[in-house]
């Protein structure tokens, strides 16, 4: 089964930029990838600039209506995100559990759609 | 063979129900561990039992009627998912069924019951979801009994057992017992669960219909059986049997709840004590001691001979706050303190706690220890808040009596001391 392991962090949490918290965090992250390149289970991910960077968009009556902002006027943003191929729901957390930001925020764990026909 | 009528019906529809009284969790855990879906393992259970009806009775009971319903529930499987495969899931749970159906049928149906557990009780799934699932698919409670002993309204239990049943699905939860690596973790999830219907049992009286107390007895029984030799599972089993002993003391004759040091130990089931005791020392022996392990000890030191040991107790609240440093066990603590003989450092103890103002036995303990260090006017008070939220009748009479106790000391009696 594939998973989006969604990064859900308040930017003003995650360690600042030079500081030794921030290399750990990096050298996690590079831990964790290393981990799931090697286990075969590494899909895709990628991180996300600023929310401060970030448009909205939606179509009002045909109309369409475009924002400075994120969708959601949260403190916990989506900054990143991987996806992977496991066996199941307990695999997933495993791996989510590798990610540094559980540390400080939060990964959500969603399974993908399947819109293969043929299985 | 001959013919079939009207009392070989009977036989068989009798045959029937005791075989899916007995083995329904047996053959609902092997279906799903297959198929990984347990709304489908339970429709496909379901269809072989209606088609067991007229095949038996038209062809007499097969030789092993478990195995005969476990077969044809897998055909049942298969037609469907062929109807509907769709994904990968899908798609492999046919393969699985494909190889399962192929394979002789089996002398003795696996025993995959520990599987269906650790789903039930998955930490993906809120609490009372775990609860409720694990009482309809391993316990097999129907869904208007499962509604009726959490108070809840029949469409509103329904939804939320379907909605656990699609998550598994969806989300991939597992059904497999988990590695060592997350063990402990997911162990404590199963037995919590267990407790929390042993809990909902305990508080709602044994002339319920379907008695919790012992549907939580009989899991974690099984679980026991299932998994030997694991001294949280056999510290939680004792825990709960040393629990279930005093449950005919644990309210007085006139409707109020008695503490286990004021209970009339006659009333305690003796062979439950004991049967208790001798699975604790068990677990003890092992040298692992977990949570479940200190609370045993905890219950079986309230009901040492001829008293409760409180200074033992007090230690071992301090033991159970290192492995779980929640405001709930140091209120506990405190109170076990108090009763050792220290009322002001209890007291202390209380003091520091906080964000407990909306946990009643919080104000029932803090009422308690105030009136043991002879503030009388504060305990009052305390006592009037913890009548006023009481969670059941007994409980509220219970603080009643002792706050009218509490009117006499003050009228000239010395405050209670703990000697």
């Amino acid at each position: 089964m594939q998973y989006m392991l969604l990064i859900y962090n308040d930017p003003a949490l995650e360690p600042a930029y030079g500081t030794p918290e921030f290399n750990d965090m990096m050298g996690g992250f590079f831990a964790a990838n290393e981990r799931m390149k090697a286990d075969g289970v590494l899909r895709g991910g990628e991180g996300l600039q600023g929310v401060e960077t970030a448009t909205s968009l939606r179509i009002k009556a045909g109309k369409v209506e475009t924002m400075d902002g994120p969708f959601a006027e949260t403190r916990e943003h989506l900054g990143g995100y991987y996806v992977i191929d496991v066996p199941d729901l307990d695999a997933a957390l495993t791996y989510a559990a590798l990610i540094p930001a559980a540390h400080f925020g939060t990964i959500e764990v969603r399974p993908l759609m399947n819109y293969n026909p043929a299985g | 063979m001959t013919a079939p009528g009207p009392a070989s019906a009977i036989a068989v529809s009798k045959e029937l129900d005791r075989v899916m009284q007995a083995d329904r969790g047996r053959l609902l855990s092997v279906l799903a561990a297959g198929l990984r879906d347990l709304s489908l393992a339970e429709e496909a259970l379901q269809e072989a039992a209606v088609s067991a009806l007229s095949h038996w009775g038209r062809a007499g009971l097969p030789a092993s009627p478990q195995g005969w319903l476990l077969q044809v529930a897998r055909r049942k499987a298969i037609d469907v998912l062929r109807g509907t495969a769709r994904d990968n899931r899908r798609a492999e749970a046919l393969s699985v069924l494909a190889q399962e159906d192929a394979a002789p049928e089996p002398e003795t149906i696996p025993d995959e019951r520990l599987r269906l557990i650790f789903a039930c009780c998955h930490p993906a799934l809120e609490q009372k979801s775990r609860v409720a699932l694990t009482l309809r698919a391993v316990c097999g409670l129907t869904t208007p009994e499962i509604a009726r002993a959490f108070l809840d309204a029949e469409p509103t239990m329904g939804q939320r057992i379907s909605r656990a049943k699609a998550k598994i699905a969806a989300a991939g939860i597992p059904f497999a017992v988990p590695d060592a690596d997350h063990w402990p973790a997911r162990l404590e999830a199963v037995l919590t669960t267990i407790y929390v219907i042993f809990t909902t049992g305990y508080v709602a009286g044994a002339d319920e219909p379907r008695d919790l107390c012992l549907e939580a007895e009989y899991l974690m029984r099984l679980i026991d059986r299932l998994r030997p030799g694991d001294a949280e599972i056999e510290a939680a089993l004792a825990m709960m049997l040393l629990t279930a002993a005093r449950r005919a003391a644990r309210v007085g004759p006139d409707g109020a709840s008695l503490p286990p040091a004021e209970q009339d130990r006659r009333l305690w089931d003796a062979a439950r004590l004991a049967e208790g005791r001798v699975i604790l020392a068990r677990a003890v022996a092992r040298r692992q001691p977990g949570p479940f392990q200190i609370k045993a000890a905890i219950a079986d030191c309230q009901m040492a001979e001829p008293a409760p040991d409180w200074k033992q107790i007090a230690a071992l609240y301090g033991a159970l706050c290192r492995h779980e440093p929640t405001p709930v066990v140091r209120l506990n603590a405190a109170v076990a303190l108090a009763e050792a003989g220290d009322p002001s450092r209890g007291l202390s103890m209380i003091k520091a706690l906080s964000g407990l103002d909306a946990y009643q036995p919080f104000h029932a303990a803090r009422a308690a220890l105030l009136a043991m260090t002879g503030d009388s006017a504060a305990a009052l008070a305390a006592y009037r808040l913890a009548i006023a939220t009481a969670p059941t009748e007994a409980e509220a009479l219970f603080l009643k009596k002792r706050m009218k106790d509490l009117g006499i000391s003050r009228a000239g009696r010395r405050p209670r001391r703990a000697s």
